[in-house]
């Protein structure tokens, strides 16, 4: 179990998370996702203590990260696929992390064959591929076989075959119970491994909900009906109360997820369906409207503090989503190792 | 107590499995027995051309450790490598992860490099001592003479030290660019320029290696310092606990 209370991390200006309060449950793969420069990796590294939060705070099983004399065996982390001595062997990189934490040797081979990487155990990890030095990172998390594993884009660049083999390692550890933090800016990745979402953008949390509720909620679910008398569709719909649009061929779209209701309707009045299909935006689709929503506010809402324009419900406060991504694009300026 | 000797064992097995180790102590020895051989063997030609306040304030001891000058900028190296290594390999944040008491980790790390350097610089002060006196012939000193000793155990002692520094400064600095942009031509050239210059040698004689170096002399006269050997030890020491004690502090504070 993970907690978050407040935490807070400024660099000079610049919030780069903003006042971040969840907890990360066990069983379960959960999703921390957001664009480039939302402030995950830099939340990760204040959950391992190694950055200091500016205000609030993190704790581990209950506890400060500093307070765990053994802390690999509560938690174990994947940063970034570096991080690795390119010219200490893999096993000696392996083996000096299980000795400080009092893991018995052994250890290591058994995390290299996990992984797959027992062939080039006594290799050095300067030639090693990103794929490979991935591996490397994930058997070092698993060193201490712990209940918590945290995971800061673990495919990114890699190729389908690694992509594979980690979401099916997250599976398998989440079905033993263990608690799996992912990071990624990728929602099509989220939507195939993560059962729970914690969304952040610009270090501000804007959604922590379950897969599913965050699709309903962040996207444009509708029915779509065809029928040979559109026009006799629409009056029955509309003195309903029904809202409706165009849809592509002729189709009317019809606002909602009540597609047994519309179905009754025309029965009822004797219309010919030719289609009657609800349709649900994926996870990408409402990421994606997340994103253009803040798009329109920065576009027309100003400064930022300004008032906010009509928000979905139950989410407070919505930031200028990518807003800093865009920054960072025009400027090309700014702490840049912070999420790469 | 477990949990520092777990973090000692770590600390052991990081230092051993990289190669710039072997390649950094080794050239130190090298360098500095190689170099001492060269100058006694030298010295010893000329000694009849020299001057007679040169012969007054000859210290054949210290002629030995001639090389130590050279030699030490390879345990310098030895000491910013093992931990610069660890920040621009990104390794430091795996090593904090798995152990996040800070001054524990500090604390190993020097402790592993401390014996580390002390064996070697030991083996390094002996073997050039030896080497160097027999090479100088009838001007040589035997090891039972007066402060001879001192001198010798002092060499060991100085390599320690100044690799220790490095430590403590590399810590501090972090970046191996940086580290060493600074301390190569500082040790190598600066300070002895200016311990030479009058204008500026009141003072350079308290910087660390021109302090630390005092303990490997037996004539008094052959540096001309307003202290003694062990003191002037004491003032590297001082200088090398300031840099380790500065290195924990920058440490403790910053993000990793």
């Amino acid at each position: 179990m993970i907690e978050l209370r407040g935490l807070t991390k400024r660099y000079g200006e610049k919030l780069a998370v903003d006042d971040l309060t969840f907890a990360v449950r066990p069983g379960i793969i959960t999703g921390f996702l957001g664009p480039n420069g939302a402030g995950k990796s830099t939340t990760m590294r204040m959950i391992l203590g190694l950055d200091s939060p500016t205000s609030g705070d993190v704790h581990i099983d209950g506890k400060h990260y500093d307070q765990l004399q053994e802390p690999l065996h509560h938690i174990g982390a994947l940063l970034e696929a570096k991080g690795v001595h390119g010219g200490r062997r893999a096993r000696d990189h392996l083996l000096c992390l299980a000795q400080s934490n009092g893991i018995p040797p052994r250890r290591v081979g058994e995390v290299l064959e996990m992984v797959g990487l027992s062939a080039v155990a006594g290799k050095r990890p300067k030639g090693f591929s990103l794929g490979m030095g991935q591996r490397l990172g994930i058997a070092a998390a698993l060193l201490g076989d712990p209940d918590i594993l945290m995971f800061d884009e673990p495919v990114n660049g890699l190729d389908p075959e690694g992509i594979h083999w980690i979401r099916t390692l997250m599976q398998r550890l989440a079905s033993e119970g263990r608690t799996v933090f992912v990071s990624s800016h990728l929602m099509s990745e989220m939507a195939l491994t993560a059962e729970h979402l914690v969304v952040i953008g610009q270090g501000k949390l804007l959604a922590d909900t379950s897969m599913s509720a965050f699709i309903a909620e962040n996207s444009h679910t509708y029915v779509r009906i065809r029928t040979p008398e559109p026009e006799r569709m629409r009056d029955v719909l509309t003195a309903q109360g029904f809202r409706l649009s165009a849809g592509e061929g002729g189709a009317i779209e019809v606002e909602g997820d009540n597609a047994e209701r519309l179905g009754e309707l025309a029965a009822a009045e004797r219309l010919v369906l030719h289609e009657l299909s609800p349709q649900r935006a994926s996870l990408e689709e409402a990421f994606m409207q997340l994103t253009a929503q803040a798009v329109e506010y920065h576009a027309h809402a100003g400064p930022e503090g300004a008032p906010q324009p009509a928000q979905p419900p139950a989410q407070p406060a919505q930031p200028a989503w990518g807003e800093e991504w865009n920054q960072r694009r025009a400027g090309g300026q700014g702490r840049t190792s912070e999420e790469d | 107590m477990a949990h520092t000797s777990r973090v000692l064992k770590s600390e052991w097995t990081k230092v051993r499995s990289v190669r710039s180790t072997v390649w950094t102590l080794a050239l130190a020895l090298v360098v500095t027995v190689g170099l001492g051989a060269l100058i006694c063997l030298l010295t010893n030609n000329e000694y009849d051309d020299m001057s007679a306040h040169d012969k007054m304030t000859f210290d054949a001891t210290f002629v030995s450790f001639a090389g130590m000058g050279l030699g030490q900028l390879a345990m310098i190296a030895f000491g910013v490598l093992v931990v610069s290594a660890e920040y621009s390999t990104g390794m430091i944040r795996n090593s904090l992860a798995a152990v996040p008491q800070r001054g524990v980790f500090l604390l190993c790390k020097v402790i592993v490099v401390g014996l580390l350097v002390l064996l070697v610089g030991m083996v390094t002060s002996f073997v050039t001592f030896f080497l160097g006196q027999s090479l100088l012939g009838d001007h040589g000193v035997s090891i039972g003479d007066h402060g001879v000793l001192r001198a010798v155990l002092g060499g060991g002692l100085y390599m320690t030290l100044i690799a220790l520094f490095a430590v403590g400064v590399a810590f501090i600095l972090r970046s191996p660019l940086l580290t060493f942009g600074i301390l190569m031509p500082w040790f190598f050239l600066i300070a002895n320029i200016l311990g030479e210059v009058n204008a500026t040698k009141k003072i350079a004689q308290y910087l660390p290696d021109q302090a630390g170096q005092t303990v490997m002399t037996v004539v008094q006269e052959s540096l001309d310092r307003p202290y003694g050997p062990w003191q002037g030890l004491l003032i590297m020491v001082a200088w090398t606990v300031a840099a380790l004690v500065a290195g924990f502090a920058v440490l403790k504070r910053r993000d990793a």
